[in-house]
């Protein structure tokens, strides 16, 4: 990927806003202080959710939220390209399509119907694709929202020079270091743990609760032939031995990063066996 | 017939505070299993009353569960995800604070506090399980200063089992379910009683500021042969009798292929090991890039890091990665370190989240066909 030379003056952010909730950004507002060495070690040139003052490009580094899902959106994103050094996506829907990719399964017609009074002012396209999909991405940062230490952690590397890395294994090692109970094995919940990537520091088994994918599919999202995730074997699992119906099984996948290759495909091995 | 007083005794266990009192006037932070999210994690223990009483364990491949019996036995459970490991090579531990200066850098190694840690409830497979860690992070030659700093301050409160889970095969790797060595004391539950014996000389020492009625040999027998009968419960258990050789000869096996059919890779049985050690070091550097941590964390050889060596990954597959582990597991370990790396807590069955059983596997691996030469569940109906 591109990388930043160790930059002689402070290198320029801008962070852009596509198809999104607006949750990632507010993550990295929640960084507080580190919000203001951030400050210092970076220029934030265009941040419209923290900021009136709106420079103009080009910048040496774009955080890029929100997937692609009107026409202007997919020209635009061409623009920040142009402008941007680096890009980094930051949060499932920049990164994956996020939940609105649900659409891709749907009719956005009907929903436009039910939704609006006049659904002929809506114009936008029928899918939700990831920002991938349309230009050369430099980094991506998975979560729904990101991890706000990981955006730090990528930034402080960015700065140093130095390529950025965070960790792809499954949300279970993570668990286990932090000795978590396992709430697939002693509460029998239909946890996606196994099968999805760390990097939110196992909120929700931590909590008790079973994980639901937002951190996108464990080592990535291009899955060749006998690599992690096994997600036919949890799969299968949830429904043998859990006892969900077909149904509930596709959904476990067909969620905020359902439109990720391997639990894509594991939710449409589902939808034929209701 | 009376048994000597400074090394056997007896304790109601209604007097069991007594035990817990003492440890913690001579400074130690007492440990035990507390319930937590339907299982027992280790957790500080101030009173009797935080010990699991009444519960019992029912485990199974991939399925723990806790029942309440309404007794008041204390050691009821047997144990839960956690064995000893994580009180000596921690999870999580920062190895040394870097700091940039005006010619390099300067290091400073980041010692953990010393600290006195009581240890009540361990079981016959968490001592083995410590023994071979001793012999990993401990050896004369790469002395690890700070596993050896957590491990000074330990004080091992074992617990003899006297009831087998339907995952556990210690018997069979010859580690438990009865603990002959590596305690300081070692508890046996009969009953309302608990017959205390000590394993070394801080043991000893606890037992005479004790002052606990004289053990009994009519007690002792009693505690042998409800062990005894422990170990004959067992309906798992591992045939290593022609280990390391066996699994060598098996690397081309096609239950591997199939195993990797069913296998998460998503470290679960690594981390609930006893034994595994892998780790992995990681950078904190601050935004100013003038000081950083340097930590290590617990790894596995399941995760597609571990497998990568320069410009290229030895291990890609899920195959490759549960071929490895249970290679080494199984033999290789013994080549390298004189003892199998298993010692039969079952753990890896219960908490692996699809439930592959290691025994049932390691038996179709050593079949020509590949098939299980039986089941635990038709051994059991048999």
């Amino acid at each position: 990927m591109a990388k930043l030379e160790a930059p002689r003056k402070r290198p320029r952010l801008a962070v852009i806003k596509f198809a999104s909730c607006d949750g990632c950004q507010l993550s990295i507002l929640n960084l507080e202080e580190d919000l203001l060495a951030l400050g210092e070690a970076l220029d934030i040139a265009y941040f419209p959710e923290a900021s009136s003052a709106m420079n103009a490009g080009p910048y040496d580094i774009a955080l890029v939220e929100g997937s692609i899902t009107t026409a202007e959106d997919a020209h635009r994103i061409l623009s920040v390209r142009q402008q941007a050094k680096v890009l980094i996506t930051i949060g499932a829907c920049a990164t994956a399509g996020g939940i609105q990719a649900l659409r891709n399964w749907a009719d956005v017609e009907s929903f436009k119907r039910a939704v609006y009074p006049n659904p002929e002012y809506i114009q936008s396209l029928s899918t939700s694709t990831p920002i991938s999909e349309h230009v050369r991405v430099d980094f991506e940062l998975w979560g729904c929202p990101i991890d706000k230490g990981q955006l730090l952690r990528v930034m402080t590397d960015l700065v140093g020079g130095v390529q950025p890395r965070v960790p792809a294994d499954s949300v279970c090692l993570e668990c286990k270091r932090q000795g978590h109970v396992c709430v697939l094995v002693a509460k029998g919940l239909p946890c996606l743990g196994p099968v999805t990537r760390t990097g939110c520091g196992a909120i929700c088994p931590s909590m008790g609760r079973d994980c639901y994918g937002c951190f996108g599919p464990s080592e990535g999202a291009r899955k060749g032939p006998g690599l992690p995730p096994n997600t036919t074997s949890l799969a299968r699992h949830f429904h043998d031995e859990l006892q969900l119906i077909p149904v509930e099984v596709l959904r476990r996948f067909r969620g905020i990063n359902g439109a990720v290759d391997p639990f894509r495909n594991e939710s449409t091995v589902w939808e034929n066996k209701g | 017939m009376a048994i000597a007083s400074e090394t056997c005794g007896i304790l109601p266990s209604a007097h069991l505070q007594r035990l817990l009192d003492t440890l913690s006037a001579k400074g130690y932070r007492i440990v035990g299993p507390i319930v937590r999210d339907g299982s027992v994690v280790w957790d500080t223990v101030r009173s009797v009353s935080d010990l699991p009483i009444g519960w019992r364990d029912q485990q199974e491949p991939g399925r723990y569960r806790l029942e309440q019996t309404g007794s008041q036995e204390v050691f009821g459970v047997v144990h839960g995800a956690q064995s000893l490991k994580q009180f000596v090579f921690a999870p999580r531990e920062p190895l040394l604070q870097i700091e940039r200066s005006k010619d390099g850098f300067a290091t400073r190694p980041t010692l953990p506090q010393s600290e006195k840690v009581a240890i009540i409830g361990a079981r016959a497979c968490d001592l083995a399980g410590l023994t071979i860690q001793d012999r990993i992070f401990l050896n004369d030659a790469y002395r690890d200063p700070y596993y050896a700093s957590r491990r000074e301050g330990l004080f091992v409160i074992a617990v003899n089992c006297t009831r087998a889970l339907s995952t556990c095969f210690c018997a069979s790797m010859e580690t438990g379910p009865r603990a002959k060595h590596g305690f300081d004391l070692v508890l046996t539950e009969v009953d309302d009683s608990l017959l205390i014996e000590a394993g070394s000389e801080a043991g000893r020492d606890l037992l005479s500021n004790l002052c606990l009625s004289t053990g009994s040999e009519q007690l002792s027998a009693e505690a042998a042969r409800r062990i005894e009968a422990c170990a004959q419960s067992q309906v798992r258990r591992l045939d290593h009798s022609r280990l390391p050789q066996a699994l060598y000869d098996a690397h081309e096996h096609p239950r591997w292929d199939e195993l990797a059919g069913r296998c998460l890779a998503c470290t679960n049985c690594t981390m609930v090991c006893p034994t595994c050690f892998c780790h992995t070091v990681e950078e904190t550097p601050d935004l100013s890039h003038q000081q950083s941590t340097h930590t290590r964390l617990w790894d596995s050889c399941f995760t597609q890091e571990h497998g990568y060596i320069h410009g290229k990954n030895v291990r890609p597959t899920i195959k490759d990665r549960y071929r490895m582990w249970l290679t080494h597991k199984l033999a290789s370990w013994i080549d390298q370190f004189g003892t199998s790396g298993c010692v039969g807590c079952g753990r890896c069955i219960t908490w692996c989240p699809v439930g592959i059983d290691v025994t049932e596997e390691l038996s179709a691996l050593l079949t020509q066909d590949g098939r299980s030469s039986g089941t635990p569940q038709q051994m059991e109906s048999s």
